[in-house]
């Protein structure tokens, strides 16, 4: 048998690249600023935006919310009045544990593109398998609860360095709690040197509006795009 | 278990190169900061592979060390856990010069080059076919 060696060198990711590569052509056409928002389940992704979306400051934002399965996510956010589209990923797309830049794109004709200034992209919980997959976004925003130990950037490194910004969430608790808070960012800044970090709670606002002058900084950003 | 969504890019991409010849190694390069399982990937890899060219085929894969490389100091190194500081002069402008990869080196391919093929240059694919395995 004619056997034939071939020289490849190919990122193997780069169909999804380049998939991620339209969504942001599409979303800058429309001059809306992408976030993809990402943490382990429960990290408090959802109530962190609960907390913000409502008030911005005048920029209009919409969710795409990831999910597994089901829209208890989206219809909490629902009720402030911002929209909100779901997109699950069963069984369309085999009950994936990530979002990736196709079913972002899937998605697109959906979103409201011309009545927002910033969507945001609430991705499956997960600290592994979102961080391989870029869906289009102009940045990485990535939440870490203190209840989750101060060992995770060690364990999770790839999405601590894929994320500009990094929410330390449930600051709360932390008279109830053995967690070492100074060791956590300690080891944020081992794996992600100078990454942005806020620390805050959702539960009680603290840091909340560091957080929200985080977003509206963002579509700023946009708009100095847009008017160069 | 991304490594599912990973295999398949890995698929279709030895697929896209193959020229509609049979696949027998897909030799793929894993850089040490990707969060890959060699295990759970090559176990999708057989799944995914079915009904397409690379049915059968054997994935092998290279781990690529990870090195950094300090910009303002020069200074470059090999890292064990995720400490991205440069341990000289403590900056944090720290280029990875390996350990990002995860790319397709090569395959190996049954039979020769198809005739339309023949003529053109090395890398030139033409039109690419459209993507068979699952996303």
């Amino acid at each position: 048998m004619h056997r034939t060696k071939v020289k490849v060198v190919e990122e193997a990711l780069d169909a999804n690249n380049t998939i991620a590569a339209a969504n942001r052509a599409d979303f800058d056409r429309a001059a809306v600023k992408v976030v993809n928002f990402m943490s382990a389940p429960g990290a408090g992704k959802t109530t962190l935006l609960e907390r913000v979306v409502a008030d911005l400051d005048g920029v209009r934002v919409g969710v795409l919310e990831g999910d597994v399965q089901g829209s208890m996510d989206a219809d909490r956010l629902a009720g402030l009045h911002v929209p909100v589209i779901q997109l699950n990923t069963d069984p369309s797309f085999g009950g994936e544990c990530h979002l990736d830049a196709n079913m972002v794109r899937s998605a697109v004709p959906a979103l409201p593109l011309e009545e927002i200034d910033l969507l945001i992209i609430e991705n499956v919980g997960n600290l592994v398998c979102p961080a391989e997959f870029r869906v289009g976004e102009d940045a990485r925003v990535m939440v870490c609860s203190i209840t989750e130990g101060e060992d995770k950037p060690l364990k999770y490194p790839l999405m601590f360095r894929t994320c500009e910004l990094v929410l330390v969430n449930k600051l709360d608790l932390l008279p109830h709690l053995d967690f070492d808070l100074d060791r956590l960012l300690y080891n944020i800044d081992q794996v992600h040197p100078d990454v942005e970090r806020i620390v805050l709670s959702a539960r009680t606002g603290k840091g909340v509006e560091a957080w929200r002058d985080w977003l509206v900084s963002i579509a700023a950003r946009e708009e100095a795009v847009a008017a160069g | 278990m991304h490594e599912l969504s990973l295999s398949s890019a890995v698929v279709n991409t030895a697929v896209k190169h193959a020229g509609g010849r049979p696949v027998s190694v897909v030799s793929l390069r894993v850089g040490r900061l990707r969060q890959v399982v060699p295990d759970t990937l090559e176990f999708y890899f057989e799944f995914v592979a079915r009904d397409t060219l690379c049915e059968g085929a054997r994935l092998e894969l290279e781990v690529v060390e990870a090195r950094l490389r300090c910009n303002p100091c020069g200074t470059e190194w090999e890292i064990e856990i995720p400490a991205f500081r440069c341990p000289i002069c403590g900056g944090s402008d720290v280029a990875i010069a390996s350990g990002n990869e995860f790319e397709v080196e090569s395959i190996e391919v049954e039979g020769p080059p198809p005739a339309a093929w023949r003529d053109r240059s090395e890398g030139d694919l033409g039109k690419e076919p459209e993507c068979i395995a699952p996303r």
